[in-house]
C-alpha cells in the first residue's frame, strides 16, 4: 500500500475498525485502552471505531483473531490484518504498526 | 485402567500415572507418564513428537476414558487429521464425540508487532476454554516453542512459561509439552528449565545410512524408569517402542521337549529334541542346509498345531516354500492353515534396532509358540557386537518368557572357529548345533554336532547327513583312525566291510563244511566198528550157544551113566565130568 493511497482512503473517510482484546480489567488492559484512545483521537479522529472485547467473558473469540497474548490491537479494517502485542505505550511503534500516518 | 487422581496402595505411594497406551513406553515409564504433570518430549524435526503427542490423546481418548486437548502451533488442524489418518485414527470423529479437541495457535512475527507490556493470559484463556469444554484429561501443546519465534520479548516469555507450567498443574491435567532439540541446551529455548517432572528424549540417527529412531527418559521424578535409550519405531500402526523385558533372568521354564523336525537329530538330544521355550542355534558355513534344520523345525512345529513366525533375510516366503517343497517339506498348507507366517525383509532395509523393533510388534501380535530367524547373522551385520548382544539378549529374554521356542540360524564365514561376534551371541543359546563342511579326498561332505545343550545329555558324535528328497537324513557313523569317514569314503568303508563280512561268511561256511566231512567220516567209522563188534558178538554168542548145547549133551550123559552104574560119589563123577573136560 503506497502513501498516496493511505492518503487517498484516509480522505475518503474509511472506516477503521480496531478491536482490543483484553482479559479482565488489568493495570495493562486499561492502559492499553487509554492508549489507543489517545491515538486514535490524535491521528484518527471520527475514523476510528474500537472494539474492545473481554476474552474472560467471551473466551471462544480468541480462535477467530489467533489471538495468544493481551492486550492485542487487531487492525480488523482496513486490510491487511494487523496486530499490535503490549500495553501501546509507545505510540511510535503502534503508528507504524497500524500503518498511519502521523499528523504532523 | 489407570486412576490419575488417586494413589493407590497404603504401604507405598506411587506417583498417579497416566498412560500413554504406546506400545513399550508405558513398559518403561512402568505406567506411563506423571498424572496431572507436565511432561516434556525433546526431538528434533520430525522424530516424532508430534505423533507421540497424538497417540498420547488418542490412546487416553479411546482406551481410558480420558478425554484431550492438541493445541497445535505449527500444524493447522487439517494437515494433523490428514497425517494421522494414514495411522488409523480418525480424529475428525473424535472431536465429533467430544473426546479430542483440537485448537491451532498460530504465531506468526511477520504481522506481529510488540510495544509495551503484554501477557499471555489469552493463550491460558484459550487452552481453559478447550480443557473446560470436553473436560480434557490430557493436553497436548506442540511445539511450544513457536512463541519464542513470533515474541521478541523473552522475558515476558519465560516467565509466563513458567506460569502456564504452574497454571497446567492446577488445572490437574496430564500434559505434554514438545519442544525442538537444542544445539547448547536440550531444548533450543531451555524448556527443561521449566520442566522438571518428565523429560522424554526423542532421537533419530543415521549410521551408515541406516536410520534409527531412539527414545530414552532422561528425568522422571518421584518413580523409577527405564534409562536406558530404546529403539521406537514409527508404522501404519503407529509408534511402538522396544519393550524391555523383565532384567533379570527370572522366566519360569519348560520340561517338556520338541522335536527338532529330524528324528535322528532327537537321537542326539537325549532322545526327545529341543526343551519348549529354548533358544537353538543352528550355525553353519554356507551351503550346509541351516535353512532346511529350520524349515524341518518348523513343519514339525505346524504339524503339531502349533503357531510359527518364520523371519527370513534371505529369501522370499515364495522362494523357501519352493526351495522346502524339493526336499519334500511342504510348508504351503501351513501358510495357508494360518499356522506358518513368513516375513521376509532385506538385513539393510532398517538398522539393527529397527528390525528387532519389527520382531517384537509381529511376535507381540501374532504370539506364536515357535520363531525363527534366518539367518541371525545378518542382523549382527548391521550393528557392532556389543548392539547386537545387547539386542539380542532382549529379544532372547522377551522369547523365554513367552515360552517361546527360538531357532536362529547363524551363518559362519570361518569353518573352524566362530567368529569373536558369534560367541558373544552363542552364551545366550541353549542348544547350538554346529554344521560343519567337511572337506577330503576331492569332495565335500556335511557333517553336524551339538556343541552344547543345556540341561540334557547330548550325543558327542560327529554325525554326517545328507540332505536328500526326503529332507535331512543323518547317516550311520563311520569312525577309522584318522577320523569319521564321509561321504565316498564312507561308501568304501562301508564296501570294505561288506566285503570282509562277506569273506568272514564264507570262512564259517567253509569251516561248517570241514565240521560236516569230518563228522560224517567219524560217523562212518563209528559204523564200521559197530559193525565190526556186532558180527564178533554174534560169532561168540553162538560159540557159546554151542558150548553150552554140547555141556548140556555131557551132563546128560554123566547122568545116564551115573545111573547105570548106581553110584552117587560125587567127587568121581566130578573127576570124571574134570577129566572129560580137560580131555576134550
Amino acid at each position: 500500500m503506497t502513501n498516496t493511497e493511505e492518503m487517498a482512503s484516509e480522505e475518503n473517510g474509511e472506516k477503521w475498525i480496531l478491536r482490543l482484546y483484553v482479559a479482565g480489567q488489568t493495570p495493562k488492559s486499561l492502559a492499553a485502552f487509554a492508549n489507543l484512545k489517545r491515538i486514535c483521537e490524535e491521528h484518527l479522529a471520527g475514523r476510528y471505531e474500537i472494539e474492545v472485547i473481554d476474552l474472560l467473558e467471551h473466551p471462544q473469540l480468541a480462535r477467530g483473531d489467533q489471538i495468544f497474548a493481551v492486550p492485542t490491537l487487531v487492525r480488523k479494517l482496513p486490510p491487511p490484518l494487523r496486530k499490535i502485542i503490549g500495553d501501546l505505550s509507545n505510540t511510535e511503534k503502534v503508528l507504524v504498526g497500524l500503518d498511519v500516518q502521523p499528523r504532523r | 485402567m489407570y486412576d490419575t487422581e488417586q494413589s493407590p496402595g497404603p504401604a507405598r505411594i506411587e506417583l498417579p500415572k497416566s498412560p500413554t497406551g504406546i506400545q513399550g513406553l508405558d513398559e518403561i515409564t512402568l505406567g506411563g507418564l506423571p498424572g496431572g504433570r507436565t511432561t516434556l518430549v525433546v526431538g528434533r524435526a520430525g522424530s516424532g513428537k508430534t505423533l507421540l503427542g497424538i497417540e498420547f490423546l488418542v490412546h487416553g481418548a479411546l482406551d481410558f476414558g480420558e478425554p484431550g486437548v492438541f493445541i497445535s502451533f505449527e500444524e493447522t488442524p487439517g494437515d494433523l487429521v490428514q497425517n494421522v489418518a494414514s495411522l488409523g485414527y480418525d480424529l475428525n470423529d473424535l472431536c465429533e464425540r467430544n473426546l479430542l479437541a483440537i485448537d491451532h495457535v498460530e504465531v506468526s512475527r511477520s504481522d506481529i508487532i510488540e510495544t509495551g507490556e503484554f501477557d499471555l493470559e489469552a493463550l491460558f484463556i484459550r487452552l481453559g476454554y478447550a480443557i473446560d469444554s470436553i473436560g480434557a484429561k490430557r493436553i497436548v501443546l506442540d511445539t511450544i516453542e513457536s512463541l519464542f519465534s513470533g515474541l521478541t520479548n523473552t522475558g515476558i516469555l519465560r516467565a509466563e512459561l513458567r506460569r502456564l507450567f504452574f497454571w497446567l498443574k492446577d488445572k490437574g491435567v496430564t500434559a505434554v509439552v514438545t519442544g525442538e532439540s537444542g544445539e547448547v541446551t536440550m531444548t533450543r529455548h531451555g524448556l527443561e528449565e521449566y520442566i522438571s517432572d518428565c523429560v522424554i528424549l526423542l532421537d533419530h540417527r543415521v549410521d551408515d545410512q541406516i536410520s534409527t529412531r531412539r527414545l530414552r527418559v532422561v528425568k522422571y521424578r518421584g518413580t523409577v524408569h527405564g534409562t536406558n535409550e530404546y529403539p521406537f519405531l514409527i508404522d501404519e500402526g503407529g509408534f511402538s517402542v522396544l519393550p524391555i523385558t523383565s532384567a533379570g533372568l527370572l522366566h519360569t521354564v519348560s520340561s517338556e521337549r520338541v522335536s527338532s523336525g529330524v528324528e535322528r537329530l532327537d537321537a542326539m538330544l537325549d532322545g526327545e529334541g529341543f526343551y519348549r521355550g529354548s533358544t537353538i542355534m543352528v550355525a553353519g558355513t554356507p551351503g550346509t542346509g541351516k535353512s532346511t534344520f529350520a524349515a524341518h523345525f518348523l513343519n514339525a512345529a505346524c504339524l503339531r498345531g502349533e503357531k510359527c513366525l518364520y523371519f527370513s533375510f534371505e529369501e522370499s516366503p515364495d522362494q523357501i516354500v519352493r526351495n522346502m517343497r524339493s526336499i519334500g517339506i511342504d510348508l504351503a498348507p501351513h501358510i495357508e492353515s494360518g499356522l506358518l507366517e513368513i516375513h521376509s525383509s532385506r538385513p539393510t532395509m532398517y538398522g539393527l534396532e529397527m528390525h528387532l523393533v519389527m520382531l517384537f510388534k509381529q511376535i507381540r501380535e501374532r504370539q506364536p509358540e515357535v520363531v525363527v530367524i534366518d539367518p541371525l547373522s545378518d542382523l549382527s551385520a548391521i550393528g557392532t557386537t556389543k548392539d547386537v548382544k545387547v539386542m539380542l539378549t532382549r529379544l532372547i529374554d522377551y522369547l523365554k518368557t513367552n515360552r517361546i521356542t527360538a531357532l536362529f540360524t547363524h551363518l559362519l564365514h570361518t569353518q573352524e572357529e566362530m567368529a569373536p561376534s558369534d560367541l558373544a551371541v552363542s552364551s545366550l543359546i541353549d542348544t547350538l548345533i554346529q554344521l560343519l563342511d567337511v572337506e577330503s579326498a576331492g569332495e565335500r561332505n556335511r557333517g553336524l554336532y551339538v556343541l552344547k545343550s543345556r540341561g540334557m545329555g547330548h550325543s558327542n558324535q560327529i554325525r554326517e547327513y545328507r540332505i536328500t528328497d526326503g529332507g535331512i537324513q543323518l547317516v550311520d557313523v563311520y569312525v577309522g583312525p584318522a577320523g569319521m569317514f564321509m561321504g565316498t569314503a564312507r561308501l568304501m568303508q562301508e564296501a570294505k566291510e561288506r566285503a570282509e563280512a562277506q569273506a568272514r561268511n564264507e570262512e564259517i561256511a567253509a569251516r561248517q563244511r570241514e565240521l560236516e566231512l569230518e563228522r560224517n567220516a567219524l560217523e562212518a567209522r563209528i559204523a564200521a566198528l559197530q559193525n565190526e563188534f556186532a558180527s564178533r558178538e554174534e560169532e561168540l554168542q553162538r560159540m557159546i550157544e554151542a558150548e553150552s548145547r554140547r555141556q548140556k549133551m555131557i551132563d546128560a550123559g554123566t547122568r545116564a551113566i551115573e545111573r547105570l552104574r548106581k553110584a552117587d560119589d560125587d567127587k568121581k563123577v566130578q573127576a570124571t565130568r574134570g577129566e572129560t573136560g580137560v580131555e576134550r
